[in-house]
């Protein structure tokens, strides 16, 4: 393959332009409250320009430098997630007719088209897990009218975070699979890659001028970089057989004397799906919501069932998180749910870090003292 | 079908600052809608004055801080087929309680009071649960309307309401609020908290104060460790928690833990 066609940084309005002009809302992500955020945008002037990031267990910090760049940096606390599965939604509704039975009518999908800047390749790799679970056999219409609007437009990660560990779970930093665009980022411009026919269409209409065969091959070499210098890892075995016979491990006590069982792990995680069902009904008392919203098997209703809250202790939940997110996955979507993005590490209000926690139990089994 | 007979509502006041009332009086519109399907008996912020009215439920506000509202709840109970006590006042004993924790009663009554003769309050103020039987607890300080709203309606079509107890960290994430413990190092109760306000202080950038009481399995050993960690000394510590739940045993025992270990020469272990 060639050197891909280039934009050069001063002409990256057209794309949005461009885009704009196609109909599509356009999201990138955005400096909010402290934080790299995804939002509506309009102008370039909108993108975390020379924004750097430093992250670490319960701790996430941004830092302005004179960079010229959109992206040098890793991550949000959201991966693009709550575009798809969105945190609170109706699904449908009932409504008592004039003769008094009950009508059910479901709520409206999302169409609007949305065009996604600046995906990851942890994000990506996250929303085709999210795929394999929303649309299996069942398709989800509420997901799937999200899911097919979206425009995706991705960037190769130059700048991993302390906390990332995409290079390990196989998932990135180079971007794979599942984007219409993807991006590799240099100080004067982007090289532009089409990953599908939509995205291939909207490339020929951007102002590309012929890429430097060697800025190209620095771009790339900034990426491989990027996962090189990554440090956490998860240990080299089955991790689902290692978790699944170590259920009574001490380390799942020792862990919950830290977690605060709230959930932030799986709420900024891009693959749990979780979610819990309740009604809001009006106060007429003609009509009702059937809401769905997010959930974390932190929380007690999730494994409320008639009467008994199975996992009352945080070690148990502890050990549900983990149990299934790096084991049980495996047998349910045919890999681990964990994509390396490092989020629940960064977000974790005690700085509680996964990888540990399994080293932990790898490395002293049950029955030996830890 | 025979004629329908409108559940009866009382909303009672004990000691408290009226502000969880305004969840009812806030309802707008609602309240119109509301008052087509109950009938509202006793509510003297809204005018209406018969508290000895049998009702099928009653609202609770306040604390008990007097032997005559200790008096008032039993009649209250016993003309009431659901209690529902509202607010960090009635659920925990709120702000008064404060009282509770030095045991100075007395002293601190006739250093603010120009004639403490008058004053007949009792030495500690308690929940509405610590004396009569409370079918379900509308915690906050003050509650919100969604809250009442959400409570009513399930009562209304015959089901039991939803409790809230998650953390208000949960509700934060939804509404994809960015944490200011991570960002900021704010000490944020919210991973101890219960939910229902809608995340309202980290929507503003500010720490939840735990207004919301306990949530459900809270590690306030954990959080107060990590509070130091942000250079929290163990006064300040203590302070976030023996404030406006202070009664609320997993608060009010994280805040006697923070106090005890508090050197009182700047040390925060």
């Amino acid at each position: 393959m060639g050197t891909p066609g280039f934009l050069p940084i001063e002409r990256f309005q057209s794309l949005i332009d461009t885009l704009t002009d196609d109909g599509f809302r356009c999201v990138a992500p955005q400096v909010r409250d402290g934080a790299i955020l995804y939002d509506t945008l309009t102008g370039v002037q909108q993108l975390p320009k020379g924004v750097h990031q430093e992250q670490s267990n319960g701790r996430y910090r941004l830092h302005n430098t004179d960079s010229p760049r959109y992206f040098s940096w890793a991550n949000g606390p959201q991966a693009i997630k709550p575009l798809t599965f969105a945190p609170r939604e109706d699904l449908w509704y009932a409504e008592v007719n004039s003769d008094g039975n009950l009508k059910f009518y479901q709520a409206p999908t999302e169409s609007e088209p949305v065009a996604v800047i600046g995906v990851r390749a942890c994000d990506l790799a996250a929303l085709a897990l999210q795929d394999k679970h929303f649309l299996n056999a069942f398709p989800d219409p509420y997901y799937e009218a999200r899911r097919k609007r979206l425009l995706l437009i991705a960037v190769n990660c130059t700048h991993a975070a302390d906390t990332c560990f995409c290079a390990d779970t196989g998932d990135g930093p180079e971007v794979q699979s599942g984007y219409d665009l993807s991006l590799h980022e240099t100080d004067s411009g982007y090289f532009v890659t089409a990953g599908t026919l939509a995205g291939e269409m909207l490339m020929h209409r951007l102002p590309l001028e012929p890429g430097d065969d060697a800025l190209y091959s620095d771009a790339r070499n900034e990426v491989s970089h990027a996962g090189e210098s990554q440090r956490r890892r998860l240990p080299q075995q089955d991790i689902q057989e290692l978790l699944f016979s170590n259920l009574d491990h001490p380390q799942w006590q020792a862990v919950a004397e830290r977690c605060l069982s709230c959930g932030n792990c799986t709420q900024v995680c891009p693959t749990c799906f979780c979610h819990s069902e309740n009604e809001v009904p009006s106060t007429s008392g003609q009509s009702t919501a059937h809401q769905r919203q997010w959930d974390s098997c932190f929380t007690p209703g999730h494994s409320y069932i008639h009467g008994i809250t199975l996992r009352k202790d945080t070690a148990s939940r502890y050990r549900q998180w983990l149990t299934h997110k790096f084991g049980s996955w495996q047998s349910q979507y045919d890999r681990s749910g964990c994509v390396g993005c490092g989020r629940c590490i960064s977000w974790c209000p005690v700085g509680i870090d996964p990888t540990e926690e399994i080293l932990q139990i790898s490395q002293s089994p049950t029955g030996e003292q830890a | 079908m025979s004629t329908t007979v409108k559940p009866r509502i009382a909303v009672h006041k004990f000691s408290s600052c009226d502000g969880c009332q305004l969840a009812f009086l806030n309802l707008g519109g609602e309240l119109i809608e509301l008052t087509r399907r109950v009938d509202i008996r006793h509510f003297l912020e809204a005018g209406l004055d018969d508290p000895d009215a049998d009702v099928d439920i009653a609202f609770v506000e306040g604390s008990l801080s007097t032997q005559d509202e200790i008096e008032r709840i039993h009649r209250v109970r016993k003309h009431s087929r659901y209690l529902i006590s509202i607010g960090a006042c009635a659920t925990s004993g709120g702000l008064q309680a404060l009282r509770n924790l030095d045991n100075q009663h007395d002293q601190w009554r006739d250093a603010i009071y120009a004639k403490p003769e008058f004053i007949k309050t009792l030495n500690h103020a308690r929940p509405i649960a610590d004396e009569v039987r409370v079918d379900f607890e509308l915690w906050g300080c003050p509650i919100n309307s969604r809250q009442l709203l959400a409570a009513v309606n399930s009562l209304l079509f015959g089901v039991p309401p939803i409790e809230e107890r998650d953390k208000v960290c949960m509700e934060c994430k939804r509404q994809q609020r960015v944490c200011v413990m991570v960002t900021d190092n704010k000490p944020c109760l919210g991973p101890v908290t219960r939910t229902g306000c809608g995340a309202l202080c980290p929507s503003f950038g500010r720490d939840c104060y735990g207004c919301y009481g306990p949530s459900d399995n809270p590690n306030t050993e954990s959080l107060s460790k990590r509070f130091a960690g942000l250079g929290l000394m163990p006064d300040a510590v203590a302070r976030r928690f023996l404030m406006i739940n202070s009664a609320a045993p997993a608060f009010h025992d994280a805040g006697l833990i923070a106090r005890s270990t508090d050197t009182g020469d700047g040390d925060n272990g």
